[in-house]
């Protein structure tokens, strides 16, 4: 039943796209809603109950606002930069695995069906190759505007990106050595009870790679690419309309990323503490697996939930480095740590089968 | 399907080299190397060599490119400054250019055409762990002689670009 499986890959993989825009939509409304609770105020309000139509009257506002070129821009590639990263931005999601295998049997699909978009073998690089790419929205942004500030912007903001995307990717070469696979499925079958969460294994690791995922998204404490004081809006001064509106929102989509990216890879994914009870209460067969894929996927939201909220605790607690703070920070502090980290994970991966070995020998 | 994907991805590499070379703007050139790259990665992936595919994409396309474009943004490059003779750039360039291509082609097209030997195929060769047992085990020495060249290399640019005493502190 090819056309069955065509269909519910299919509605997977539009499922997820349209979750993450959603996500990401309301992560703008949370951001307020955030700030409004921990500065003791009330947040956005007017627009329907709660002020939940918050984004789309943004969104209608963004529209409708005149979308204006500079006269000396390079017209294209001025079209091109917040195209670029959006685009980057979305393609990012469809290695994540947000949920185990659905059993569709009964359409005739023998194999079951990953909650994924594709299960490629390089997984994780993917989604570094993807995240490097995301510099050229910015650089070509702010290049094509024409505008002194808007350069320096764009070249502080790509700076910032290169420089701690080399400590994230020797964090994570830490986690490829235990799991022994490039996959993200594979890396959250590895953790399948709590003690085996990488966020045991791999502390310092996980440090690193939450502060480098901080930098990545420019979110405070590291949103240096926007200074008003020193560059007016940074990379986006000259744009307005939609197309400043998706370099906002590509922003959104890349804290929503990470954080499905930290929980895969830290905190076990779909993986949850208490699994086999869970999995005890609910019928065999396949509605029972079905069913535990579903509360698993729900599980893996909480935690994205989470990280995104973490992500706006951080915003209102910690006061912003200065730039040569945030340099220094970067190649001076994290990325020895990184390779330390690495080399005392090589060495202790190869010393615990020695020591197992002693002590049953005993 | 796999073969007309290979002719687009060719087509493409081929116009955006030749973009590169033929565009007034050297940051288009940059974009259009960067589109290139794009397509190199296209064609490792229909040889199923995936990892050198996407280390392809994150070291060429993510890194050196973005510092590429980073000192020409800040280059000044409006003003023709060139002076001395075109007619000898023009006739020293060419010469050069016409020789190297030449002999590219020359060896190219009386080179042997390879076979693929289907009794010792193995589609799964480009697969990182595949690829990581060859270079850890047959290619050894190489290999960790290219990382010791890496590593003076690194040394190299960071001896370079050091402060020297009494230089401008910006």
């Amino acid at each position: 039943m090819e056309l069955y499986l065509f269909l519910a890959k299919g509605t997977i993989i539009l499922l997820i796209f349209g979750i993450t825009l959603l996500i990401a939509t309301y992560s703008t409304y949370a951001e307020r809603k955030v700030a409004g609770f921990i500065q003791d105020r009330l947040g956005p309000n007017r627009a329907g109950p709660w002020g939940i139509w918050q984004p789309l009257a943004d969104a209608g506002k963004m529209f409708f606002k005149q979308d204006f070129i500079p006269a000396r821009a390079s017209k294209w590639l001025f079209i091109a930069g917040p195209s670029l990263a959006m685009l980057t931005a979305c393609l990012t999601s469809c290695v994540i695995p947000f949920g185990d295998t659905l059993d569709l049997s009964f359409l005739g699909i023998e194999k079951p069906v990953a909650i994924q978009g594709i299960d490629v073998n390089i997984g994780i690089l993917y989604v570094f190759g993807l995240v490097s790419l995301g510099v050229y929205g910015v650089m070509i942004g702010g290049w094509a505007s024409n505008n002194k500030f808007s350069l320096l912007g764009a070249i502080r903001a790509a700076s910032q990106n290169i420089s701690y995307e080399l400590a994230m990717s020797l964090s994570i070469i830490a986690i490829i050595m235990i799991t022994g696979s490039l996959s993200v499925s594979e890396i959250i079958k590895d953790q399948d009870t709590f003690f085996k969460w990488n966020i045991f294994r791999q502390p310092v690791g996980f440090i690193i790679f939450i502060i480098c995922a901080f930098a990545e998204c420019n979110r405070t404490p590291f949103d240096l690419p926007e200074c008003e004081t020193e560059l007016i809006g940074g990379y986006h001064t000259e744009y307005s309309s939609m197309k400043l509106g998706f370099y906002l929102f590509a922003e959104y989509i890349n804290m929503f990323v990470s954080s499905a990216v930290i929980s895969a890879l830290y905190f076990g994914g779909y993986h949850f503490p208490g699994e086999s009870i869970v999995a005890g209460l609910l019928p065999e067969g396949a509605l029972g697996h079905n069913l535990m894929t579903l509360i698993g996927v729900g599980a893996f939201f909480g935690k994205i939930l989470f990280f995104i909220f973490f992500f706006m605790w951080v915003r209102w607690t910690i006061a912003r480095f200065r730039y040569d703070q945030l340099m220094n920070l970067g190649w001076k502090s994290l990325i020895p740590l990184a390779i330390a980290n690495i080399l005392v994970t090589g060495a202790v991966l190869l010393a615990l089968p020695e020591i197992k070995g002693y002590i049953s020998s005993l | 399907m796999v073969q007309n994907l290979f002719y687009f991805l060719s087509f493409l590499a081929v116009l955006s080299a030749l973009m590169v070379i033929l565009s007034k703007n050297p940051i288009h050139s940059v974009l259009y190397l960067i589109l290139t790259f794009f397509t190199l990665s296209g064609h490792y992936i229909l040889l199923n060599a995936q990892f050198l595919s996407i280390v392809n994409l994150i070291v060429y396309a993510g890194a050196i490119m973005v510092l590429f474009l980073f000192t020409i943004m800040f280059l000044n490059l409006k003003d023709d400054s060139f002076t001395g003779s075109r007619l000898f750039f023009h006739l020293g360039s060419g010469l050069v250019v016409f020789t190297l291509a030449g002999l590219i082609i020359l060896k190219v097209a009386t080179a042997p055409i390879a076979v693929a030997d289907d009794a010792h195929f193995d589609s799964q060769i480009g697969m990182v762990e595949n690829l990581g047992k060859v270079l850890y085990s047959k290619f050894l020495v190489p290999f960790e002689l290219v990382s010791v060249l890496f590593l003076s290399a690194m040394v190299g640019a960071v001896m370079l670009g050091r402060r020297e005493k009494g230089e401008k502190n910006f």
